[in-house]
């Protein structure tokens, strides 16, 4: 028995068409493939594409729905989805800005409110779904509609003049000749926190396990209780500093803001490889998703294609990458 | 309790009852387990052989009844509990994460962590202690898997058998449960299984096997716990007791050796 799974174990291991082929699976290869093709495709079709400053702008286009993604990206991997996260995330903005400017609370602790408030919505959504053992989509689908009609009770009005801490995140620092936005270091901070949280702790390893069979996650003992709430906690915080950096990009809070994107969060996500399915995927892969968004986004306006253009690539990318995902996760089994 | 020789049983349980509903499906069941044997446990379906084993595993809580590891009583609300004791159980369904890697399913749930501060505060994981670790258990048990960073999803149904039964004999101190371990697999595959099974019984731990093939019980076992209808009606030994007339007990076409409620003599 030994020489036979010796044998096929090293016919695995060591065919290099096997090795070249196992690189296309790595989820997220696909989209960093789109990446760069589409990085190309717009450096030939538009001057302006290829430049610092541009790229500086894609990378601030994306922290907002960035920052969402990686609580987006988490819940995924639990096998779950998070339709709540703008509507979760504007609320959180529209408290912080409202309370600093309208209510007079220092600006440190509305900013702190702002993501306590985020955060506590996370572990509500949690809680519904392990207590009460809803479907996630349901939940959030109801505290899509909760949080939204929330912020617009909290303040209909654009909330302006805000304290320079709240869009400190906006500012800029020069690398040569090109201006980088704080934010944009910060998201890719957080992608870089939670990839090797994700792959280098326990805590990591638990959520992609919980998310690929919550049977072994039971028997072996661990909470899959707590750590849904942990997850779904996490995901509220980044919803959070979202919120901030939205706030410090466009130096307003906005009760309209975050609408669409639950949605551009799971296209950023979807886009990045991770399965729907749960228990499979690379957060880094999320990062090319969002930056990905912003690429076309950015290219199609730079050659002057009406927004609607962008809309309708973008829906077409998702299918792409997903049959891409699909197709090259079935020709493995 | 002494039997065999006056020796104790390593697990045991006395007048174990469970119902779901209207349905029995354990009706007072002895049951014990020797040191350095393999029982199988077989039965019908719906003879009440899965409750039993998933009440020794934890998974499952009787409504009356005793369970005794050694001399001690026990109480069972999870696997955890029964893990405390040293009974590890290998599922039917494997229970393994396949995205994750063979040392990572191996260590779910007790994942070694780095020395120091990054092990305690940050919660590191030791992953290349893990892999080495691994891979010792699984030279221990002679599983040939080259590498043990292979995602589970990579493996064969055999291989993955293996792990599952690696990650027991690894953690078990006293006991380990086997539900049905060759139940998906084909038939080379099941030699393999087979063979691992006679490993963690020359390792000194004790083997509950249930299983749906009589040649495969008949090879492996000490001694048969026969189920029918939620009562234990015979314990045999291979040598003594031929397969038909096992089947025949199970069926109820011919009467076990343990005494029935009623038939009793008080």
């Amino acid at each position: 028995m030994t020489a036979d799974l010796n044998e096929t174990a090293l016919k695995r291991a060591r065919t290099w068409r096997n090795r070249i082929a196992h690189a296309f699976t790595l989820p997220g290869v696909g989209a960093f493939a789109a990446l760069v093709l589409a990085c190309i495709f717009f450096a030939v079709n538009s001057k302006q594409f290829l430049t610092g400053h541009n790229f500086s702008l894609i990378l601030q286009q994306a922290m907002v729905i960035g920052v969402e993604a990686i609580g987006q990206t988490l819940i995924i991997l639990t096998a779950g989805i998070d339709l709540s996260n703008g509507t979760v995330m504007a609320l959180g903005s529209v408290m912080m800005t409202g309370l600093a400017v309208n209510s007079g609370v220092p600006p440190v602790l509305a900013l702190l409110i702002g993501l306590l408030v985020t955060t506590g919505f996370g572990l509500l959504n949690g809680t519904l779904v392990t207590r009460i053992r809803l479907p996630p989509f349901i939940v959030t689908l109801g505290m899509l509609n909760i949080t939204r009609a929330l912020t617009l009770i909290y303040t209909l009005n654009i909330i302006t003049g805000l304290p320079p801490l709240m869009t400190a995140a906006g500012n800029t620092f020069d690398i040569g000749t090109t201006s980088v936005t704080y934010g944009s270091v910060l998201m890719i901070i957080l992608y870089l926190v939670m990839y090797f949280v994700l792959r280098e702790t326990a805590w990591g390893r638990h959520v992609y396990a919980v998310g690929n069979n919550p049977e072994a996650v039971r028997l072996a003992g661990i909470s899959k209780s707590r750590l849904l709430m942990s997850v779904y906690g996490l995901a509220g915080l980044f919803y959070g500093i979202a919120g901030l950096l939205l706030v410090a990009r466009t130096g307003v809070g906005d009760p309209q803001a975050g609408l669409n994107d639950n949605l551009s969060s799971i296209t950023a996500v979807v886009l990045g490889g991770t399965s729907l399915f749960g228990g499979r995927g690379n957060i880094l892969g999320t990062l090319v998703g969002a930056i990905i968004i912003s690429v076309f986004n950015n290219g199609l306006q730079l050659m002057g294609l009406q927004e609607i253009v962008q809309v309708l690539i973008t829906g077409v990318l998702v299918i792409l990458a997903v049959s891409v995902d699909q197709m090259s996760h079935r020709g493995q089994e | 309790m002494t039997g065999e020789h006056g020796v104790r049983p390593v697990l045991s349980a006395t007048g174990l009852r469970k119902s779901y509903g209207h349905v029995v499906a354990l009706d007072g069941v002895n049951f014990e387990l020797y040191p350095d044997e393999i029982l199988a446990v077989i039965g019908d379906n719906g003879a009440g052989k899965s409750t039993l084993i998933k009440i020794l595993a934890g998974a499952l809580r009787p409504d009356s009844g005793s369970i005794f590891v050694g001399e001690q009583e026990v109480d069972f609300h999870s696997p955890i509990d029964a893990r405390r004791y040293g009974i590890e159980t290998v599922y039917q369904d494997l229970a393994l994460a396949s995205e994750l890697n063979i040392a990572e399913n191996l260590f779910l749930g007790r994942e070694l962590r780095k020395p120091g501060f990054l092990g305690s505060m940050l919660r590191v994981l030791d992953k290349s202690k893990m892999l080495r670790n691994a891979t010792d258990y699984m030279q221990d048990l002679k599983i040939g898997i080259q590498s043990m960073d292979q995602k589970v999803r990579t493996l064969s149904g055999g291989q993955r058998q293996g792990v599952a039964v690696a990650r027991s004999a690894a953690f078990a101190t006293k006991v380990v449960i086997m539900d049905e371990p060759t139940a998906a697999l084909g038939v080379k595959e099941s030699g393999m299984v087979v063979d691992l099974i006679r490993q963690v019984k020359e390792r000194g731990l004790p083997v509950v096997l249930i299983s749906h093939s009589m040649p495969q019980v008949f090879e492996l076992a000490d001694r048969i716990h026969i189920q029918r209808l939620g009562r234990r009606v015979a314990v045999v030994r291979p040598g003594e007791c031929s397969m038909s007339d096992a089947v025949a007990i199970l069926t109820g076409a011919k009467e076990g050796n343990e005494p029935q409620p009623g038939e009793e003599k008080r």
